[in-house]
């Protein structure tokens, strides 16, 4: 039987596109300082270390023994996971595997890339198959408008609807003064007048490159509420990949992965309706549509709902279920920290620790990772402790 | 290319010391799309899908394949993106040329999708749904790679 567990502690750094006053060691030090400062433990409580960035993207390998003195992990048990988009997901889900297990009390995640030092289109190309996929794909970009470009012929949705989702979490962001587009709100119009990337997804439409890092301090469920007195138990969890082949994804029946990842997560965590029964959700949408498309796979609303439940408000701030009041990944994108960026907030919101972006009344929170190829994680957290 | 040959593919011409192989029966696509000028697929006898290009395992299903499908050289456009922002290609070491078409096509008688590109890079011109046919390098010019497919164009 797996113990119960929580987070009690998260820490970020401050993003932004070029963090040339430190290199990743030192940028990974802030975060983990600053998740040991938020739960008043030091590096010598830490039993373990898990810690991912996404493969190739700075050059430079076996980060896991790289990083040991800005992570703390010399003489540690430290493990590197790492999944593409869905690393920082991956890391808190093997950080709390390591605390479920029992074998570790409490354990350190962290997820942190430096994309201003890397060569982020030309990396990710090469996670894609060098005989059949590499010659046509360019990187994340046009293989996300393909997505974009199937969805619009089946339902009818807009670029307008899109932008629509890119202006909400960038208005979102204005409360967050850790997100690299803190304080630069942007209006519809700014997004259909953006420059065109790779029909139909526009400059404003996608993520930005950040140098970032983010650390979340897991705890077994006999210390947690020693450490926080409201600490963020996690409720479920889910992983789904599917196979990497491009041509495999089968854009008509929505995102599987993610689909799948979340029936399961919500089945563990007793929610069934998720618009109902969640409060919040930090949603690893890297580009725009996805916040029409993605959020019927959650089931937030049906297929092809998706475009009329943004308009309606639903998911801004004060909604019936605010997504990504940090400013989500159209904000901030520091590859392998994002996702758990999204566990990170989350966590925050449900510890009643959000600032100016917090979200009253906080008791079950949603966060997701994507990557690879199409592929998702799902995490709920909850103010209750699960039974 | 001898009929049984199986084939590699060389990293580009900048030094990287890669070769990846490609598998019986991807070599046989590339020895099919030379003789005959047209696409082969292969069919799971678990899920009964014909998947292109032709590979020797299913994921979905977890087993080997062995039934090769001839298939045509046309198909379907299911979703398409024209890139229009520079970077580096990592095959090459040099910036690929832009503007293009990067396209998913369903091949006549496959049941997934293949990507390659098309070429129309005017967006106004181009839609999910429409024909397109294999446009392939002349035979003798042909070195077992994707780039033996030179595009799909639009059948108007």
């Amino acid at each position: 039987m797996a113990r119960r567990v929580a987070i009690v502690g998260t820490g970020q750094t401050h993003h932004k596109s070029h963090r040339l006053d430190v290199n990743g060691r030192e940028m990974i030090h802030e975060a983990v300082t600053r998740a040991l400062e938020d739960c008043e433990l030091t590096i010598n409580d830490v039993d373990a270390i898990v810690i991912g960035n996404m493969d190739h993207f700075e050059s430079i390998n076996c980060v896991d023994t790289w990083s040991v003195e800005g992570s703390g992990g010399v003489m540690k048990p430290i493990l590197k996971v790492s999944t593409g988009g869905t690393t920082g997901t991956s890391v808190a889900i093997a950080a709390y595997y390591h605390v479920a297990s029992g074998l570790f009390d409490r354990v350190l995640a962290i997820g942190w890339e430096k994309n201003s030092e890397s060569d982020t289109t030309g990396a990710i190309i090469t996670c894609s198959d060098p005989i059949w996929d590499r010659f046509s794909y360019s990187g994340a970009i046009p293989s996300l408008a393909t997505e974009a470009s199937a969805y619009m012929k089946q339902y009818g949705a807009t670029q307008k609807d899109a932008a629509r989702v890119a202006v909400r979490d960038r208005t979102h962001a204005l409360n967050n003064p850790y997100a690299q587009m803190y304080n630069r709100p942007i209006s519809i119009e700014d997004v259909m007048e953006s420059a065109m990337l790779a029909y139909p997804i526009k400059l404003l439409d996608v993520c930005p490159r950040s140098d970032g890092a983010c650390a979340v301090v897991f705890a077994a469920e006999e210390i947690a509420g020693k450490i926080s007195p409201r600490p963020a138990w996690f409720k479920s969890c889910a992983a789904r990949h599917t196979t990497t082949w491009f041509g495999d994804v089968d854009y008509d029946t929505g995102l599987l992965s993610l689909q799948r990842a979340a029936r399961e997560a919500f089945d563990k965590a007793g929610i069934r309706s998720p618009a109902d029964d969640l409060d919040v959700a930090e949603l690893y949408l890297p580009y725009s549509y996805a916040g029409l498309k993605w959020i019927e796979a959650l089931g937030f609303c049906g297929p092809g709902e998706g475009p009329r439940f943004i308009w309606d408000g639903n998911t801004d701030m004060g909604g019936k279920i605010p997504m990504n009041p940090s400013g989500g990944v159209i904000s901030t994108n520091c590859i392998g920290a994002t996702a758990l960026l999204r566990v990170a907030e989350a966590a925050l919101q449900v510890m009643g620790k959000g600032g100016k972006r917090q979200v009253p009344d906080v008791k079950n929170a949603l966060a997701t990772g994507f990557g690879g190829c199409w592929w998702s994680d799902v995490v709920v957290l909850s103010k209750d402790r699960p039974s | 290319m001898k009929n049984t040959e199986l084939l590699t593919i060389r990293s580009g011409d900048t030094g990287m010391p890669y070769e990846w192989s490609i598998g019986k029966y991807g070599s046989r696509f590339f020895r099919e799309i030379r003789e005959h000028q047209r696409f082969l697929g292969i069919r799971c006898p678990g899920c009964g899908k014909v998947r292109v290009p032709p590979r020797r395992l299913c994921g979905p299903c977890f087993r080997e394949l062995d039934e090769l499908v001839e298939l045509s050289d046309t198909g379907i456009i299911t979703a398409f993106s024209v890139v229009n922002y520079p970077f580096i290609d990592p095959d090459t070491g040099l910036q690929r040329p832009i503007p293009y078409t990067y396209g998913y096509i369903r091949i006549d008688g496959s049941d997934n999708i293949f990507s390659h590109i098309i070429n129309e890079t005017d967006e106004s011109r181009i839609k999910v749904g429409m024909k397109v046919r294999a446009v392939f390098r002349k035979p003798e010019e042909m070195e077992g790679n994707i780039r033996d497919i030179r595009y799909f164009e639009i059948i108007r």
